[in-house]
């Protein structure tokens, strides 16, 4: 199934479980999608591969980045409804404390929805909600465009 | 310090588990530089329509990349945990194509490491999948004793 076509099926469905399982990286860290009402909670299960550091042990910071961005993306495919499969255009990240080698928890925020661009907010816990181990926040393009056509760099054409 | 930074990290970057599994290997290293390559692989992938590597795995590879830089900047070589870090995507990976990544610190104080790296296929410097600033704490000796414990395990050798 290719991710646009799960992107479809999942929205029709509400389950966005759908969706994880066409984004083979978010499969691979290995994000789940807890619906609690009309909120997405999103989960990280304890893993021994997503270790960055033997000494403590940790997670590797950017496990806990690409988890965030995951959630980001399905918080605003969930939200905006929109039919095309959002695209990340920046992404900047604080790291609050150590993740630690246990189960890593994160919810995102639609901030603002613009015409073309999402801004999102995302956090990221272990223990308690409130004591974070990351705080995030992204931008997203969600203008419907043919990714063949934006292969060709600007700066290329011109060149 | 004269140490050869290239075989330090091909000695020290197998032994995080999380960069097996997505492939990093180091390319090159000296103080405050740092090369690596990540294959591309269908299990990096985040639109399979298009086979375009996840930004996750990207963010991983240049976290990796700059935090290893910031490293070899430390005298005596340590670890310096992520502050926080920023990337701007400029255009998706090209399927099947190794992804490389470049970091340099550019400024280093007595606690906070600043770095930049950029991420490209080779022979496509002049347009950058991502670009990436990350600043780096330095840790002080009490909270380091771990990694103490995990660095010994290298030995640095010094190249005269």
């Amino acid at each position: 199934m290719t991710t646009l076509s799960a992107l479809v099926e999942a929205q029709e469905y509400g389950s966005p479980d759908r969706l994880i399982s066409a984004i083979p990286y978010a499969e691979l860290i290995g994000v789940e999608c807890i619906k609690l009402g009309h909120e997405l909670i999103f989960k990280l299960p304890k893993n021994a591969d997503n270790i960055g550091n033997p000494s403590l042990p940790a997670l590797h910071g950017g496990v806990i980045g690409g988890f965030m961005e995951v959630a980001a993306m399905l918080e605003v495919l969930y939200e905006t409804k929109v039919t095309v499969l959002p695209k990340v255009v920046d992404f900047s990240i604080d790291y609050i404390r150590a993740g630690r080698d246990q189960d890593t928890f994160a919810r995102a925020e639609v901030v603002r929805r613009g015409r073309n661009v999402v801004n999102v907010s995302i956090s990221a816990w272990q223990g308690a909600e409130d004591t974070p181990i990351a705080n995030a926040r992204a931008h997203f393009l969600i203008k419907p465009t043919p990714l063949g056509t934006e292969r060709e760099p600007l700066s290329r054409s011109v060149l | 310090m004269n140490i050869d930074y290239t075989k330090l990290m091909k000695a020290v970057i197998p032994t995080i588990r999380h960069c097996e599994v997505l492939g990093i290997k180091t390319e090159e290293a000296r103080e405050g530089y740092l090369k690596m390559q990540m294959p591309w692989h269908e299990k990096l992938v985040g639109d399979t329509d298009h086979g375009v590597i996840h930004g996750g795995a990207l963010t991983t590879l240049l976290d990796t990349t700059c935090g290893f830089a910031s490293a070899s900047a430390l005298d005596p070589w340590g670890l310096a945990p992520t502050l926080d870090l920023r990337i701007d995507y400029m255009r998706p990976a090209t399927q099947g194509k190794a992804i490389y990544a470049v970091a340099e610190v550019y400024r280093k104080t007595p606690n906070v490491i600043f770095t930049r790296g950029t991420a490209f296929h080779e022979g496509e410097e002049d347009l950058p999948i991502a670009h990436c600033t990350a600043t780096f704490m330095q840790l002080d000796h009490a909270v380091s004793d771990g990694l103490k414990a995990w660095l010994k395990d290298f030995e640095v050798e010094k190249v005269s």
